[in-house]
């Protein structure tokens, strides 16, 4: 029916459709006035066509204020079912759009619905995490919060369309290996801003360089080994400072801002400002091989030589904590950006990680067999890429039991690793670096077909994709050179937390909001939102305590006592009848409860006993009894 | 080949003039936003810290009175005027802007033991220990005229309270009985009594407004219909009720300010368990005034000192005192709900602030909107014990502080008792009585 209507409405007023039929006169002369533009309610063509009784219905039907049953389901859950697809018909059935005042039709009637994978990605309660025993009162605030959190995580996935920039990619044409595209070709191919981004540095004379970006993605620091330090504008080539210092240069950090660099020198670890000036010389910290600045915590993590994992608090210049990770000298670290754990590699091929508030690893994975020899981690903290002597080079998954997911041998193995914000994977071998590229953002990389090879004129010795541009900087033997990558970089940055085209003024504004919401370095642990779920465990020792104090239970049912009832209905005998009755029911549920787990618990241990650990099942298994 | 590659046009970032503001791209991606809920936690902890630096609740003390101050009156029209009433029989108006007194009367020999404002604010009526009650003008007397009351009612009792109708032109006063006056006549239309004790304090139901609540000396709270000229129950308790206080949003609620330093919320409905008890005070409470919001009500107390609690918490949230303040003898919530007035002992009445850390005046909308994410945010944190120590933290007055240690061992110890003796006695024989149901002796009706 409403199919019909809404094709019925859909046709235009025609001119000719003002003249009624003569059989139509009479009821003609009863219609109220109407405005010339509002649309003739039974089309003579129509009517011709649809016996007389359906018509009456019809009009019925228009009367009525034009909501279709459907909508108000779509109104509760603001989620479409199905991905968004452009309108078909079929899902027109349910919009028939509403017709204002002038009569003009609103063709896209009700709120614009949200594609699932938008909203879910803005989604924070975890559904699943259910709250056992929780009271009423509980349970109805809990509804409310998680109703707001659809509602809120709907609405940011709406804004999506606001943002301005798309992500950029590079396909091949048919049959065309997006590998074997060089950089000389795409660089010809982009426009001239994006070309400019493409350069080498030939610094051959200061050997091999590591090399970072500061978290806007503007600037970029260099060491090379033979203690050259630079820092420049990479976007203008601006050089902001170039010292040697007279000393191996292991490793180079930007600490939360462009302003100070931390560079680990042969002996001690040294803090240097823009311009070039050491401001800090921190001998505690010494034979330093590897550096990562957490920047939420403010917090600079070394690994040394000596086998140990400081943590050093840069807004307050104290020492944290140095933990002994007891595995020999320590030159593979990786931070994992969405908890701010350090992953460490081992020369026994596993990789442990760490926090500061824990004086053991936080979780040990053995990885692989022979050293470790690199270890990367993307920025939803869901993959973790490592690669060991063996050659290999495999992807974990670090949600639940690190499980691996894919592996690969690569003929020289990988050195050095590194994630892009869009979760392509770059890793250098000698002197080729291969990049490898998944399904789209938060999928894995596949590791059987390169997405861009390119080799260098030396061997690599450090890697980092920069943020919010498509371009991979390494480092090597011969120098700096800054690859582009199409489609690497998250193409849309937010201006409060990393703004690439910031003012002075603004990072002074930004730099103070950080530091005053600096996180707390007891707070990193694997699950950075266990802070906001319920603390079950103390709740309910709170709970047994408070029962001990008291000596009865505040919160216990009360035993039932049955209401008296009319005059000369409640005999004591019925009382008693009506309070075994309750109580039998009760003991009832409970026994079947007990007989039900313990049901569960005599499949769960024969399950165990007839599957043997470690041996394939075999047909004749139906055999067994 | 088919390649695109980012490629940002600096225009579209960047200002384009210094007059204009800076351009600030936002994207909501969780990915690009990580430890959110640390970071939200830091700032919680962050705005509790200022919520508690900030907190300056006292705003002024309006001097004047010869005496201690008895009893104070909102006007009803106006918020910036008060009434007080003292114990040497003086009234004064109060203006809350000025923080002077604006007008002085003579209105009584003795106390003047109740005050209330007719509810079209041209008058107020007094009663005091001279056995009179006064209707006065609340415009002062013009030039070269005497300062007189409108009418003088002599009664043959002294009358401990006075209220004012809502609606109607009839006021109820107490004393040894509760009567209900006709502002013309000079003998009350009824009188209605339940024993013979003499009785505290007479309030009118804000809302079902032929109600009214009186307190008397013999521990009973009795509630009257003024349409029945009878009492309609009454509710005794352990200890004495001072006052009571209605809610002026929910017709069936009120306070009472008990002398066994707790404060019982009771439902008219059901008056054998109150529907909570307010712990907090060390010494009698003597005042109790609501919000205007009826979520929360303010109590004055012998302690000195003042506490706000919420409805519906036993505990209080903010407690206010000074070095100088005396026993607070009254107090009342201001009809903006922003304020609160207490009159003490030593002379002053004192105005403080309902929010301790409040900022007053006009807000920016970008400090309104701070505020409000501050707020949820202290809100959504509340229950982690760091952000929940700094928030209840407050300073206390030596003595108040000592006591409560001390009814803290008191109470561990009655405790402690009672289970020793549930459990060395049969079971069932010490039954559990909770906390709310232990200090009502009996409804009657």
């Amino acid at each position: 029916m409403d199919h019909q209507l809404v094709g019925l409405m859909e046709t235009a007023p025609k001119p000719g459709g003002d003249v009624p039929h003569k059989k139509n006169k009479l009821q003609s002369k009863r219609k109220k006035p109407r405005r010339y533009w509002e649309e003739e309610e039974t089309s003579p063509t129509a009517a011709g066509a649809s016996p007389g009784p359906s018509r009456s219905k019809k009009r019925k039907q228009e009367l009525r204020p034009r909501r279709p049953k459907n909508t108000h389901i779509q109104k509760k859950s603001r989620i479409s079912k199905k991905p968004q697809v452009p309108r078909k018909s079929g899902e027109r059935r349910n919009l028939v759009p509403q017709r204002t005042l002038s009569g003009a039709q609103d063709p896209f009637p009700g709120p614009a619905p949200v594609p699932v994978e938008a909203a879910l990605k803005f989604r924070r309660i975890d559904k699943s995490k259910k709250l056992l025993h929780s009271k009423s009162k509980t349970r109805s605030r809990l509804e409310v919060a998680d109703a707001e959190e659809e509602e809120t995580s709907v609405r940011a996935a709406r804004s999506e369309l606001l943002l301005a920039e798309e992500p950029g990619f590079l396909e091949g044409d048919d049959g065309e290996d997006t590998a074997k595209i060089r950089q000389a070709d795409i660089v010809e191919a982009v426009d001239i801003a994006s070309a400019a981004k493409h350069f080498d540095l030939n610094l051959r004379q200061f050997g091999p360089y590591r090399l970072n970006y500061s978290r806007t993605g503007r600037h970029l620091a260099f060491g090379g080994r033979r203690g050259h330090v630079a820092a420049l504008d990479w976007v203008t080539k601006k050089l902001m400072c170039e010292i040697n210092v007279i000393e191996a240069v292991r490793d180079i950090r930007f600490l939360h801002s462009e302003a100070l660099l931390s560079v680990a020198q042969n002996r001690w670890l040294h803090i240097y400002d823009n311009q070039g000036i050491e401001l800090h010389c921190i001998r505690r910290c010494d034979r330093i091989t590897r550096l990562e600045f957490l920047p939420f915590h403010f917090l600079l993590a070394t690994a040394s030589e000596t086998g140990f994992l400081t943590y050093l608090d840069v807004s307050v210049g104290k020492i944290v904590t140095a933990l002994n990770a007891r595995a020999g000298r320590l030159d593979v670290m990786t931070q994992n950006p969405y908890n701010a754990v350090i992953h460490l590699g081992h020369s026994n091929g596993t990789v442990s990680l760490w926090s500061p508030a824990v004086k053991e690893p936080l979780a040990k994975i053995l990885c692989h067999r022979g050293g470790v020899r690199a270890v990367a981690v993307d920025s939803t903290g869901t993959y973790m890429a490592t690669s060991g002597l063996d050659h290999q080079l495999k992807i974990f998954d670090l949600r639940g039991m690190f499980q691996p997911l894919s592996a690969r041998t690569l003929p020289q193995g990988a050195g050095h690793l590194a994630f892009s914000q869009r979760g392509l994977l770059a890793a250098g071998m000698g002197d080729v670096v291969n990049i490898w590229a998944g399904q789209g953002k938060g999928s894995p990389p596949s590791l059987e077909q390169p997405y861009l090879t390119h080799r260098l004129s030396g061997h690599v010795h450090g890697l980092q994709f920069c943020p919010f541009e498509d371009v991979l900087g390494v480092g090597h033997n011969g120098g700096i050179t800054s690859m582009l990558v199409p489609g690497a970089a998250e193409p849309n940055f937010d201006g409060l937390e990393n703004n690439p085209y910031r003012s002075r003024k603004q990072r002074q504004e930004w730099e103070v909001k950080a530091l005053l919401e600096k996180v707390p370095a007891e707070l990193i642990c694997l699950d950075p939102r266990a802070l906001a779920e319920v603390d079950v465990v103390t709740l309910e020792q709170e709970k047994k305590e408070r029962i001990e104090r008291l000596g009865y239970d505040p919160e216990a049912k009360a035993p039932f006592q049955p209401k008296p009832k009319q005059k000369g209905r409640s005999s004591t005998a019925s009382l008693v009848k009506r309070k075994r009755k309750v109580m039998d029911k009760e003991h009832r549920v409970r026994t079947l409860d007990k007989v039900r787990q313990s049901l569960e618990q005599q499949q769960h241990d024969q399950e165990k006993k007839t599957k043997p650990t470690g041996t394939r099942p075999s047909a004749l298994d139906r055999f067994v009894r | 080949m088919k390649v695109k590659m980012l490629s940002r046009n600096p225009d579209n970032y960047v200002r384009e003039t210094k007059l204009d503001i800076q351009r600030v791209p936002r994207n909501y991606d969780p990915t690009l936003h990580p430890f959110e809920v640390p970071r939200e936690y830091v700032r919680a902890l962050n705005a509790t810290k200022l919520e508690r630096v900030f907190a300056k609740p006292f705003l002024a003390s309006l001097d004047g009175h010869r005496d201690g101050v008895n009893c104070l009156a909102k006007h009803p029209k106006s918020l910036a005027t008060v009434l007080s009433g003292a114990c040497d029989g003086e009234v004064r108006i109060w203006n809350l802007t000025k923080r002077k007194c604006i007008r002085t009367i003579q209105a009584h020999e003795g106390f003047v033991r109740g005050i209330c404002t007719r509810f079209c604010g041209t008058s107020f009526f007094t009663t005091g220990d001279d056995k009179t009650v006064k209707q006065w003008k609340m415009d002062g007397p013009g030039y070269g005229e005497e300062e007189e009351p409108l009418h003088t009612v002599l009664g043959k009792t002294v009358y401990t309270g006075i209220d004012h109708h809502w609606k109607e032109a009839v006021f109820a006063t107490c004393g040894q009985q509760v009567d209900i006056w006709d502002e013309q006549r000079t003998s009350p239309i009824c009188s209605m009594t339940w024993g013979f004790d003499s009785i505290s304090s007479v309030k009118f139901n804000p809302i079902e407004t032929f109600l009214l609540g009186s307190c008397a000396s013999d521990r009973n709270i009795v509630l009257y219909d003024m349409r029945q000229a009878t009492p309609l129950k009454k509710v005794i308790l352990d200890m004495r009720t001072n006052t009571i206080c209605w809610n002026p949003m929910e017709a069936f609620i009120f306070t009472a300010a008990n002398e066994d330093y707790n404060l019982y919320t009771f439902d008219m409905r059901a008056l054998d368990t109150p529907v909570m008890v307010h712990m907090d005070h060390v010494s009698a409470v003597l005042d109790v005034d609501y919000s205007p919001t009826g979520k929360e009500f303010v109590s004055a107390s012998f302690d000195k000192s003042i506490r706000i609690f919420p409805v519906d918490k036993s505990r209080s949230r903010e407690v206010y005192h000074t070095k100088r303040m005396q026993h607070v003898i009254c107090v009342k919530w201001t009809s903006d709900s922003k304020y609160i007035m207490c009159g003490s002992d030593e002379m002053n009445i004192r105005l403080w602030k309902a929010n301790a850390s409040e900022k007053l005046g006009v807000l920016t909308s970008r400090e309104k909107a701070a505020k409000d994410y501050n707020q949820k945010l202290k809100e959504k944190f509340q229950h982690h014990p760091q952000i929940k120590r700094i928030s209840r933290h407050r300073h206390l007055p030596k003595s108040i502080y000592s006591q409560i240690q001390e009814q803290r061992i008191m109470k561990e110890a009655r405790r402690r008792k009672e289970v020793n003796r549930r459990k060395h006695s049969k079971p069932g024989s010490v039954p559990i009585v909770s906390e709310k149901k232990k200090h009502i002796v009996a409804v009657v009706k």
